[in-house]
């Protein structure tokens, strides 16, 4: 344990509903500025919500046509947060032969050594769909043989392998809405078991459509504020309604602090531990207790050698349903305690799914950087299961040594990170 | 309809499945080494030159063409006969 490399963050990269990048988002975060808009497309008439949490900036145009072209939107959203994450950590573009391929001279890191994760909860389902329209109307001689590379779930993550040129391996979380957070505990795994120096590790997805929203209507899980956009995503207040669809991604680049400083990279944070458990309680449901969210922080804390009176901040999870919030309360309360700020980023970003965790992190890894915590919009009853100090009206200065970040995902996953100040 | 216009229109296929310039498309050029188009491009040049041209380009057929001209001169054949 001693002798175990310390994992640090020396890249970040986000497209988000509140911008094309993390200072953007960023910035929206501390002005408490929300991404929730009027979902009007024509496709949307018979959703009950009619609410989303677009990308602010569309990927198609900051990528070139050609590249997009043979992306899915989940993987465009990944390749833009991607390559401002390994432009921020102070890599340059990797080297391409004319067929594209890298030329394995990637500098300040040995391509054998970069490894990828990168999670999403869903994949590239608006490919699937999109081919199975075509497959339904003009049959199977005019289905794209892009399909297959667009829709898989390890696309996202293939494609940044591809970008930079990783030989270490390329791998997919997949654990619905916990998937971001997963893979920067993987990520966080690979480095300490000595299976890579440098990993870009995150999470995608970009879902606004039909079937899915009609999904998660059909689980009562969206919010139906349609007449308030800005108001509807309400972690913790009591009238919350349910979630506010929305799309991005984020991308982190992580390596040891040993390799980080050989190359003379500039630090944000360290991810100080990890905790993942399941709940082996309901498909959907969390368990009301939040024992196993609960057991995941205090992983989590053990892992960094944390004591709970040393996290001063959660970024929580919180989606602003009804019964997740008030388990996550309650898990928080009882593995950290009641002295921790608390925020909750989906209030303005909406709930980015298996991209959450990811720009969730960055916006945690940057309230220890800056010492600020952002505040919680539309926080103006607070719920009377939720005993927490939940920062609103203004972001609180503080210094922030330890903080946590929390994901949990349908299906019982529960993921929790300490992030430490360097 | 003449090479030139079926050799333009290729061009044009290239260049949105490819990005491939269409000053580059001529008759000389090879698909895969010269132009850079992959096998998942390929069938997708493919599909594009069946619906413009109203033809159809067999898998085995679609194999042979290593050339632009290669392609040409099948798409000319293919609509004579059709």
């Amino acid at each position: 344990m001693s002798n175990r490399p310390t994992v640090v963050v020396t890249g970040i990269g986000a497209t988000t509903p509140l911008g094309g990048d993390v200072a953007s988002t960023w910035e929206g975060l501390l002005s408490g500025r929300s991404g929730v808009t009027p979902l009007t497309d024509e496709w949307a008439q018979d959703i009950p919500a009619k609410i989303v949490a677009r990308m602010a900036v569309e990927p198609t145009s900051v990528l070139e046509r050609i590249e997009a072209r043979r992306l899915d939107r989940c993987q465009q959203a990944a390749l833009v947060a991607g390559r401002e994450a390994w432009a921020d950590a102070g890599f340059d573009p990797v080297h391409k032969t004319k067929d594209g391929v890298p030329d394995g001279q990637v500098q300040g890191v040995d391509p054998e050594r970069l490894a990828i994760v990168v999670g999403s909860g869903i994949g590239g389902a608006l490919t699937m769909l999109g081919q199975d329209d075509v497959l339904e109307q003009r049959g199977v001689r005019r289905v794209s043989p892009l399909t297959v590379p667009m829709l898989m779930p390890n696309g996202p993550g293939a494609a940044l392998g591809l970008e930079f040129g990783a030989r270490a391996g390329v791998h997919a979380t997949v654990s619905a809405c916990a998937s971001g957070s997963e893979a920067i505990a993987l990520a966080v795994d690979l480095i300490r078991a000595g299976r890579a120096d440098v990993v870009v590790a995150g999470g995608t997805e970009a879902v606004v459509h039909q079937l899915p929203m009609a999904g998660f209507a059909q689980m009562r899980a969206l919010s139906t504020r349609n007449d308030e956009p800005e108001r509807a995503s309400r972690p913790f207040d009591k009238g919350r309604d349910g979630f506010v669809l929305g799309e991005g991604a984020g991308i982190l680049v992580l390596e040891t602090a040993e390799h980080a400083a050989a190359r003379g990279a500039t630090v944000y944070a360290e991810i100080a531990g990890a905790g993942i458990t399941s709940d082996g309680y309901h498909i959907t449901a969390p368990d009301p207790t939040g024992s196993g969210a609960a057991r995941a922080i205090t992983l989590a804390m053990r892992d960094a050698g944390v004591e709970p009176a040393d996290v001063v901040h959660v970024n929580a999870h919180a989606t602003s349903t009804p019964s997740g919030d008030v388990a996550e309360a309650a898990a928080i309360r009882a593995a950290v305690g009641d002295h921790p700020l608390v925020t909750a980023p989906k209030s303005m970003l909406g709930h980015l799914l298996g991209a959450a965790g990811a720009v969730e992190t960055i916006a945690t890894v940057l309230s220890v950087r800056d010492s600020i915590v952002p505040i919680t919009r539309n926080l103006e009853d607070l719920d009377d299961g939720v005993e927490l100090r939940v920062v609103t009206v203004e972001p609180k200065r503080m210094p922030v040594p330890v903080a946590v970040n929390d994901a949990f995902g349908f299906g019982g996953h529960n993921v929790a990170l300490v992030v430490r100040k360097v | 309809m003449a090479n030139e216009e079926i050799r333009e229109g290729l061009a044009e296929i290239l260049e949105e499945v490819a990005g491939v310039q269409p000053d580059d498309v001529s008759e000389d050029k090879t698909f895969t080494d010269d132009l850079d188009v992959d096998s998942l491009s390929m069938v997708e040049i493919a599909l594009a030159a069946e619906e413009r041209f109203g033809v159809k380009i067999p898998d085995d057929e679609l194999a042979n063409l290593k050339t632009v001209g290669d392609a040409v001169t099948f798409i000319e054949k293919a609509k004579a006969a059709a």
